[in-house]
């Protein structure tokens, strides 16, 4: 066909866009890869190792071997993402090679660059991210991220850095929006500033008041219940990482949460979901942790 | 009487379809109600569904969870965009072992035909509802259609958008996603259910179940 444009910023936003509502699952295997996928998730995460083990095993953290990633790809046809190091654009480039769908920029792979996140500009492939708040999701918006995610603490089983990262984006947001119906040009122009984006991008969000683009939520999702508290604070789906197979019974656990993100607002068929899933992974206090993830490429 | 019109709410680009479905409604002057569609009780509120982009292996399990697809093949009139053009189908090529659909277009989907994600692309097509450009995501493609449905689009003999009424069951089914760069389509797909089930005298002169939707569930 002629004229068709490949990689455009509405061809990788519009991935995201087709995701909204979803689970986005960590996999390890195509065994873990199909349930996911009969558990009714929009996509799964290749990985070598869930945040959980990657947490426990300590050593640096790269992207998967490119068969794991292979295998996943040929057990199911939900899209498949990989994760690679904050700036390793060669991680990047061999993940673009493989065609995986999206690229997760993650932090809980060890950091390759302390200094500069990857120019996802460059590629045809579209990028995740992890922020914390607004000001580092609009700097990954700026290197060319087609979607964001909180960072939450991943491995941790623990929701709370997840719903402190909503809330700091929802409260940016706010913010901003109350300067722009102020007609408040000045304050805008120093937000822009202090977060180190350009002005267009503070007020096509401020007169969004969300993110241009997709926002899901990440990092300690374990319950069912969890997953709906951060569609209820207004992300656009969510990514489970160990929470499904750190749990006794991962099968009942993944569609639990599917089902749970798809009626977020209906507590009696959140309750449903969360009657007989076994045991949930352990989870730790956010203070007992060695290491704070999310701190990382910010 | 306004009419409601659903938009399948689960999961996939729903918001984009909303506004869609409100511009191309104050495009032809003309009132409707939009809901979100979760439940089966919601289905029985509704005139109209659209279906939207998503993962349809994701879309056809939710609604199986909630023992909506019977229901769906009755709904008076369908638009599935993408996923939800793999919803309508009467057959799906590489679908998953137990992918169900609603079987209500006499057409042949293969799905993610065009390849992964850094294989989709945009593309200015020509329709009869005019030129658009056309955003494919993960595509399926249309491989055969059935003789008594109807092509909007197509480039190189490839259909995108097709159309097909049996009875009093309408649907409309795209490849691509008009949702996310015109409202031609919605307006198409408003005209249609104008043209079928609400000109008609009273609402219900031609076997058009009473009701103030026009529309009663077989279950």
């Amino acid at each position: 066909m002629p004229s068709m444009k490949k990689g455009t910023f509405p061809i990788k936003s519009g991935l995201a866009q087709m995701l909204k509502g979803g689970v986005i699952m960590d996999v390890v295997n195509a065994e873990q890869a199909k349930i996911a996928q009969d558990a009714g998730a929009v996509a799964v995460m290749a990985l070598e190792r869930v945040p959980a083990d990657i947490r426990a095993d300590g050593g640096v953290a790269r992207m998967s071997d490119p068969v794991k990633i292979k295998e996943i790809q040929e057990a199911v046809t939900i899209p498949v993402m990989a994760k690679c190091r904050i700036g390793h654009f060669v991680e990047a480039q061999v993940l673009e090679a493989l065609e995986v769908d999206f690229i997760d920029e993650s932090e809980v792979l060890t950091p390759a660059d302390e200094q500069y996140h990857i120019d996802k500009t460059k590629f045809t492939v579209p990028f995740v991210c992890g922020a914390r708040d607004l000001g580092e999701a609009l700097r990954r918006l700026t290197e060319g991220a087609a979607m964001i995610r909180t960072k939450g603490e991943a491995g941790s089983g623990n929701i709370v850095e997840a719903v402190r990262h909503i809330r700091a984006v929802n409260d940016g947001i706010s913010e901003m929006q109350i300067l722009f119906t102020k007609k408040n040009t000045k304050a805008l122009k120093q937000k822009a500033i202090e977060y180190r984006v350009p002005i267009d991008l503070v007020l096509q969000t401020a007169k969004l008041g969300r993110l241009p683009v997709v926002n899901f939520a990440a990092g300690g999702i374990a319950t069912p219940a969890d997953a709906a508290l951060c569609m209820q604070l207004g992300v656009d789906g969510v990514f489970v990482g160990s929470g499904i197979f750190k749990s006794t019974d991962p099968k009942r656990r993944a569609r639990a949460i599917v089902d749970s993100v798809a009626h977020f607002n209906d507590p009696k068929k959140i309750a449903t979901a969360s009657q007989n899933l076994g045991e949930a992974m352990k989870g730790q206090e956010i203070a007992s942790l060695e290491t704070k993830l999310a701190a990382r490429g910010i | 009487m306004k009419p409601s019109i659903g938009v399948l709410a689960f999961h996939g680009d729903v918001i984009e379809h909303k506004m869609a479905l409100i511009q191309a409604a104050k495009n032809l002057k003309i009132s409707i109600k939009v809901l979100d569609v979760r439940t089966r009780k919601d289905l029985k509120e509704i005139a109209a569904l659209i279906i939207p982009g998503g993962e349809s292996t994701t879309i056809q399990k939710l609604c199986e969870r909630e023992g909506m697809l019977n229901t769906m093949r009755a709904v008076p009139a369908i638009f599935g965009t993408c996923a939800g053009a793999i919803m309508l189908a009467k057959s799906i090529l590489h679908k998953t072992p137990d992918q169900k659909s609603l079987e209500r277009i006499d057409i042949e989907v293969d799905r993610n035909a065009y390849g992964r994600q850094t294989e989709s692309f945009e593309k200015r097509i020509q329709t009869s509802l005019g030129p658009v450009s056309a955003v494919f995501i993960r595509a399926p493609k249309i491989t055969k259609v059935g003789k008594n449905v109807k092509i909007l689009a197509q480039i190189d003999q490839q259909v995108l958008v097709c159309e097909e009424k049996v009875r009093n069951v309408y649907s409309l089914a795209a490849c691509f996603h008009p949702e996310l760069t015109t409202t031609l389509f919605h307006e198409y797909f408003l005209k249609k259910i104008a043209q079928y089930y609400f000109a008609l005298p009273g609402g219900n002169g031609n076997g058009v179940p009473d009701g103030s939707t026009g529309f009663n569930a077989r279950e």
